[in-house]
């Protein structure tokens, strides 16, 4: 153990002469690299309540088979140790802990679940260890002058909110927003990030607010409340069952608003059937990636490749659930900041490409979304696209927005 | 003593015991202390970590172990307890400042009067009905600690991030080694109290409650306060377990206080052995590892390799590892054996 711990400043020495020493350094590896091998860690609820999201380390896992078939990244393979934290963050710090200090990991990528990465935030950028694109929305995963050893990916809640406020100030200036939201962080984190994009006039336009538990057992009343206050939008921020019930009831009622509805809801199978497909035309919501099982992407090339790596890689998983594609298009861009790190893998360049990806086409994402980051800018995906539900499909509208 | 069970048997046999075995037994627990002391210096700092939470699981185990193991009072809701230490030490470390080593007293008094004032009512529900009603308990915990009017204080699902603490007066070990030290110093306490108070009067009334309701009655024990107190001691034991815990984890949140920890418990006080001290140890050494072992063998279905190791256990051990040990050791030639 003592060992151990002089380990770590002893290679940050030998590091740094090497450093100092320009003509000589060729290579730089950090922890876990060999001229044949980069390890990378992970948890992932493989069991318990969230085992659902396993899709995600699986297709991960998948990926980089793949990509180690195709000969690596620049010679070496990536050896991908995923390990199951059932959800639970003392796990998540027990399994992160075995991979930094037994497995020695060049890099932690892709834990899922806020709760489980708040609980390693601290230990990751104390050890200085990248924890690299986190699976979750919040926005707190871009705060790189508290947290620099920590990123996000997906495009968070405050930047989706955001984008829904700039479509409103462009269409509806002059709208009366009546919000439904889930009241914990999820459900904040939307609302902060609707009233930053309004700025001033979000005062005059937000008519009316109501919270709900996800404990609750309907949101009735709360749309009953809603629709008193005469508002003519309405922004749904909830989960898939509670926007079930909120277009029914608003449909029901007679209250026809201009509505937005959160990504995290817009599942056609589990939020707009069970509320009735008639009753769900014409609301909006926003995507980012290709949902495969929309016909118009399938002539494309990228849902080619994709479908050719599902049977070939990642034959265990539904295609139908859309984890796959989100795994897939962030292993992707993993891939890249590796490749761009060259001989020089040590935890630093990870980061610091990281903050270095410039106008990154990444496959499966929608057509004009690019992942840009910098030192000041740690949230990868900033644009999505707005969809409009014709009582079949969602159909996307206009162009790709950027917060 | 024909008609009591094992651990009166037990009680028993450590009362005849020769002094020449009690110095043995001195010596032999002298010298696992030392290993348990040196034994943070020998492994990774991960390890330590590890070591340091099945120390805290082993606090738990021995509080439930006082409910289940002693007193018959089957508990299925011990992850509360765990939660509610765990937040009071997060909440006064982090809202009001207060040193870690002083959150575990405190942790400890507030379980200690709710598990007493739980265990009033659930005095009139016997085995499988006190089972479910603290159930109940399990299954509620992680959405109460999210409860909005609470949230202030706990941080709703966010949880609570707390700081590690430094190793006092300057020693140059690490933080995990000295957390392990500290855990391991109010294991070894509380150890001892529980042993004390379990191989004295009020244990032997714990245990005759247990096995006789209406003789222990008869020989003028008050089953209602003794219950409600055993309920309260164990309660007691469990938060200063989840204090630790959490101080080790540096991370309190909802998720981490699932039904599963609270019936990792039970399976822990079956697996070490029920109505054994020792057997807590054992038991917290399971639930901490046995796990991970399964994860090692297969990424597949580690819960299924998990379940095997139970069944084994259970159909090798039946009465515990304690049990096993007990019957080794009993068996050994140079062991003078004792049957009731």
């Amino acid at each position: 153990m003592t060992k151990r711990w002089y380990r770590a400043p002893a290679a940050a020495l030998v590091i740094a002469a090497v450093a100092a020493t320009p003509a000589l350094a060729q290579k730089k590896y950090g922890p876990g690299v060999t001229d044949t091998e980069i390890k990378i860690g992970q948890t992932n609820p493989y069991s318990g309540n969230a085992s659902s999201y396993a899709s995600n380390g699986r297709t991960e896992a998948a990926y980089f088979r793949m990509i180690n078939d195709q000969g690596g990244i620049n010679g070496r393979k990536i050896n991908f140790i995923s390990l199951d934290d059932g959800y639970s963050p003392p796990k998540t710090v027990e399994q992160i802990r075995k991979l930094v200090e037994q497995e020695n990991v060049l890099l932690v990528y892709a834990p899922l679940g806020t709760p489980p990465n708040t609980a390693i935030h601290q230990y990751m950028n104390a050890k200085k260890v990248p924890q690299l694109f986190v699976a979750t929305g919040a926005t707190k995963w871009g705060d790189p002058k508290h947290f620099p050893w920590t990123m996000g990916w997906q495009p968070s809640y405050q930047t989706e909110a955001r984008i829904y406020a700039k479509y409103l100030l462009e269409s509806k200036p002059d709208a009366k927003v009546a919000i439904l939201y889930q009241n914990d962080d999820y459900g904040k984190d939307y609302v902060k990030g609707f009233k930053d994009g309004l700025g001033d006039k979000a005062a005059k336009m937000i008519v009316a607010e109501a919270s709900y538990e996800s404990t609750d057992p309907t949101v009735d009343s709360q749309i009953v409340t809603l629709k008193s206050s005469g508002a003519d939008v309405f922004f749904d921020v909830t989960i898939p069952k509670f926007a079930a019930q909120a277009i029914r009831k608003a449909y029901d009622i007679g209250w026809h608003p201009l509505h937005l509805l959160n990504n995290v809801a817009n599942s056609v199978g589990a939020a707009l059937k069970p509320a009735g497909l008639e009753k769900a035309v014409g609301i909006i919501s926003t995507t980012y990636y290709k949902d495969p099982s929309d016909a118009q992407w399938h002539g494309d090339q990228d849902y080619k490749d994709w479908v050719a790596f599902m049977q070939k890689y990642n034959k265990d998983s539904d295609p139908a659930d859309n984890n796959t594609v989100l795994a897939y298009a962030r292993a992707f861009t993993l891939v890249q900041v590796l490749k761009q790190c060259g001989d020089d893998l040590t935890r630093e360049n990870v980061m610091k490409q990281a903050a270095n990806l410039k106008d990154l086409r990444v496959p499966m994402l929608l057509p004009g979304i690019l992942i840009n980051t910098s030192p000041t800018d740690f949230f990868p995906i900033e644009q999505m696209q707005l969809e409009k539900f014709d009582g079949k499909a969602w159909v996307l509208i206009g162009k790709v927005l950027g917060s | 003593m024909s008609a009591t069970s094992e651990p009166g048997r037990a009680i028993a046999a450590a009362g005849e015991a020769g002094a020449a075995r009690r110095a043995w037994r001195g010596a032999g627990l002298a010298l696992l202390l030392l290993a348990a002391v040196l034994l943070p210096f020998l492994v990774s700092s991960y390890h330590a970590f590890q070591l340091t939470l099945a120390l805290a699981y082993a606090i738990a185990l021995l509080g439930l172990n006082m409910l289940t193991g002693y007193n018959g009072q089957i508990s299925l809701g011990h992850g509360a307890f765990y939660a509610i230490g765990a937040y009071i030490a997060a909440i006064l470390m982090t809202q009001f400042d207060w040193p870690y080593w002083a959150t575990i007293p405190v942790a400890g008094l507030v379980c200690l009067v709710a598990g007493f004032l739980f265990g009033l009512p659930a005095l009139r529900l016997e085995g499988l009905y006190l089972a479910l009603a603290t159930f109940a308990l399990a299954v509620a915990t992680p959405q109460l600690l999210k409860y909005k009017h609470l949230e202030d204080w706990t941080g709703g699902v966010q949880g609570i991030v707390i700081t590690k603490p430094d190793p006092p007066f300057g020693l140059p070990i690490s933080q995990d080694q000295w957390l392990y030290l500290f855990t391991l110093a109010v294991a070894v306490l509380m150890f001892v109290l529980a042993h004390n108070l379990l191989r004295g009067r009020i244990g032997r009334a714990i245990v005759a409650i247990r096995d006789h309701p209406v003789a222990a009655e008869t020989m003028g024990i008050d089953n209602a306060i003794y219950k409600s107190l055993t309920f309260g001691v164990s309660a007691l034991y469990t938060g200063v377990a989840g204090a630790l815990g959490a101080i080790a984890v540096q991370f309190v949140a909802p998720d981490s206080f699932n039904v599963f920890l609270s019936i990792s418990f039970l399976v822990g006080v079956v697996v070490g052995g029920l109505a054994s001290i020792s057997g807590a140890v054992y038991g917290a050494l399971f639930i901490q590892f046995v796990p991970n072992i399964a994860d090692d063998i297969s990424k597949a279905a580690p819960w299924a390799i998990y379940g095997v190791f139970l069944i084994a256990c259970m159909y090798l051990m039946p009465r515990g590892v304690a049990g096993f040990v007990q019957s080794a050791a009993a068996r050994l030639p140079w062991r003078e054996t004792k049957k009731g």
